[in-house]
């Protein structure tokens, strides 16, 4: 029973590890939190999703069609698209903890992080 | 049908200091009249109120008559309802908002903002709401802007203080952008909105309400601020009804609507005389008061068939009676009013009129005048409505359906039960609105209970003076003639002074058809008034 209940959490850390993260970040121009945004998105993604990423970057003043199209209201935003549910976060991404747990990231770093 | 009342177009002008503040019209029933011309052009305007007050409501209602009635393209920003469901609430009462979008005048941008999907990690603004709302404006080149409701933006966004600093910043914006705004927010305890925003809206706040009482919910307005304008400082009641939104203005009544120098006959002979000769002034509004089994609803019952002889419509409210009850009742009166209602001329409506709120009544009441466009109406009798809701906004909604029959030169009768004595102050106010009071009582002498009528009060005719008796017979309502003695004699006391003037010794002739000769100036008015 435990082994089968830890084969199944271990087959879903793999999913998810291999899982593919599909992210738009709405920045507004040259400001500075968008700046600082950019920077930590980038970040992020290079230091915890390995390449398993796509990240798109949007400026609404270069393109306000996108953001009409979005339910997104404050810059600078995070959109986690894929994988589902859908997660906005808000804010220059400065926090890393809390942002790696709005990309449910952080599960999949911790094992593999004990693990070596 | 044109159901815009024609005296909202006729405002009076403003005193010089305050016509510099430039205004957009709202084009909503009543409100550009509380307002003295509108909502302040160019700038923001909150509108508060609890859930379920009509806030989206008006806001829509704004945009949709800036494009029909104004030329004034809109952008609606939706926090809370679906762009399907703003278009679906608003269908049923004309609103094709799904046509306006296509035509290119009408924006709608929904954004679903689920509190926990939002994530706050660092330093933001609200610069994607600008852009979003600024292609929206530019998009269809908007003159009117609603954003409902901003509350919504509270529950998402956990940073208070930046939001609060951006709001700032939004309303700024909307000033620069010379749009004329309405932002929505919800009632807070002890302040005005929950969080506050009435401190960054300087120009306009208005105020609604959805109270419950006496279990009649009625919905109020009240304009709380508005710099540099004037603007009239009571809670409005207002009605949300298939047209739309009608804020009921006592204050304005409109005394500005055409008036009418036919006369129309109360289908009573003798009855005409008493008015003048004539009968009553076409458009003008008729109140029968008087105690139980008087002879209100047969007098409500004769004004009806007496129009349908001349071909006219009549639409007969009534709250107590089924139609089958009065047509019968009536029938052993000598009135036939079934042949009218085959014939299409009579239409009624019976309710109680404690099954639906006030509002509903008025409303619904409103919309059949329009459809059925009678030339007489009945409410038999208004002394139901009034139970159905506190006097003092019965008196306001009575005033609009006065006014609104008036307007559109619909002759009206009201029956009244006199007997509700806490009835007595809203009737005074209804009294004013009234040009002919009819007071029908009963007197007791002789061991006999007789019917007599008397003229009160009729406005811009010669009327008489005299109590007269009057009779169901089975030919209808007669007067009888006039034999005076000490008082006027009713019932047995008549009939022997009628047979004693046929054996050639009574008092003063009976009054003959004719101009009614004031035989009666000095008779004293304790004999009527019971």
């Amino acid at each position: 029973m435990v082994d089968t209940a830890l084969e199944r959490l271990e087959a879903a850390l793999a999913k998810l590890e291999s899982e593919r993260y599909e992210l738009t970040l709405f920045v507004s121009g040259a400001s500075a939190s968008s700046e600082r945004a950019i920077r930590n998105a980038k970040a992020v993604c290079d230091l915890h999703l390995g390449g398993r990423h796509d990240l798109r970057i949007v400026d609404v003043n270069q393109e306000p069609d996108l953001i009409r199209g979005s339910r997104v209201l404050a810059t600078p935003t995070l959109v986690k698209e894929i994988p589902a549910p859908e997660r906005m976060l808000v804010g220059d991404l400065s926090d890393r903890e809390r942002v790696l747990l709005a990309l449910d990231v952080r599960v999949v770093e911790k094992p593999s992080a004990e693990a070596a | 049908m044109n159901t815009e009342a024609p005296h909202s177009e006729k405002r009076p002008a403003l005193p010089a200091e305050f016509g510099s503040l430039p205004k957009a019209p709202t084009g909503i029933d009543g409100l550009d009249e509380v307002t003295e011309g509108g909502l302040p052009r160019g700038r923001p305007t909150l509108i508060c109120g609890p859930a379920g007050c009509g806030k989206t409501l008006l806001g829509l209602e704004f945009l949709v008559r800036g494009i029909t009635e104004h030329g004034e393209n809109g952008v609606f920003v939706a926090f809370e309802e679906t762009r399907e469901d703003l278009i679906a609430n608003v269908e049923s009462l004309g609103f094709d908002l799904a046509q306006l979008e296509a035509d290119g005048q009408l924006a709608i941008d929904h954004v679903s903002i689920e509190p926990t999907e939002i994530e706050q990690s660092g330093e933001w603004d609200l610069e994607g709401l600008f852009i979003r709302l600024g292609a929206s404006i530019d998009a269809v080149g908007a003159d009117r802007v609603v954003i409902d409701t901003i509350e919504n933006l509270f529950g998402a966004f956990p940073d208070k203080a930046t939001l609060r600093a951006e709001l700032r910043r939004l309303f700024r914006w909307l000033k620069d952008r010379g749009v004329t705004a309405i932002i929505t927010g919800e009632r807070g305890d002890g302040s005005l909105t929950r969080h506050g925003i009435e401190e960054y809206v300087s120009d306009c706040v208005i105020v609604l309400d959805h109270r419950v009482s006496e279990e009649t919910s009625t919905r109020r307005l009240r304009i709380l601020k508005y710099r540099g304008s004037l603007h009239g400082t009571n809670e409005y009641p207002f009605l949300i009804h298939r047209g739309g939104i009608t804020v009921v203005p006592i204050t304005s009544l409109g005394i500005e609507h055409d008036v009418s120098g036919e006369r129309l006959s109360m289908g009573v002979a003798r009855l005409d005389e008493m008015l003048g000769g004539r009968g009553v002034l076409r458009g003008s509004s008729i109140l029968v008061s008087g105690t139980a089994g008087t002879g209100k609803s047969t007098i409500a019952a004769q004004f009806c068939d007496a129009a349908c002889r001349r071909g006219e419509r009549a639409l007969y409210f009534a709250f107590e009676e089924s139609e089958a009850q009065i047509v019968r009742n009536m029938a052993s009166v000598g009135m036939d009013l079934g042949q009218w209602v085959e014939q299409g001329l009579l239409k009624f409506t019976c309710v109680r009129p404690s099954l639906a709120g006030l509002e509903a009544h008025l409303s619904s009441m409103q919309a059949l005048v329009a459809e059925f466009n009678p030339s007489v109406v009945v409410i038999d009798p208004i002394s139901d409505l009034l139970t159905a809701g506190a006097s003092r906004d019965v008196s306001a909604m009575l005033t609009r359906q006065v006014d609104f029959l008036k307007v559109r030169g619909v002759t009206a009768l009201f029956t009244s039960l006199d007997q509700h004595l806490q009835l007595e102050e809203a009737n005074h106010q209804i009294a004013a609105l009234i040009d002919v009071w009819l007071l029908v009582a009963t007197q007791k002498a002789n061991g006999e209970r007789n019917r007599s009528l008397s003229v009160l009060k009729a406005r811009g005719m010669a009327h008489s003076n005299q109590i007269r008796e009057f009779l169901l017979t089975e030919r209808g309502i007669e007067i009888a003639g006039i034999h005076r003695f000490e008082e006027v004699l009713t019932g047995s006391a008549r009939i022997a002074q009628e047979e004693a003037h046929r054996r050639g010794n009574g008092g003063p002739a009976e009054a003959s058809p004719g101009p009614a000769p004031e035989l009666v100036a000095g008779v004293p008015r304790a004999g009527g008034a019971q």
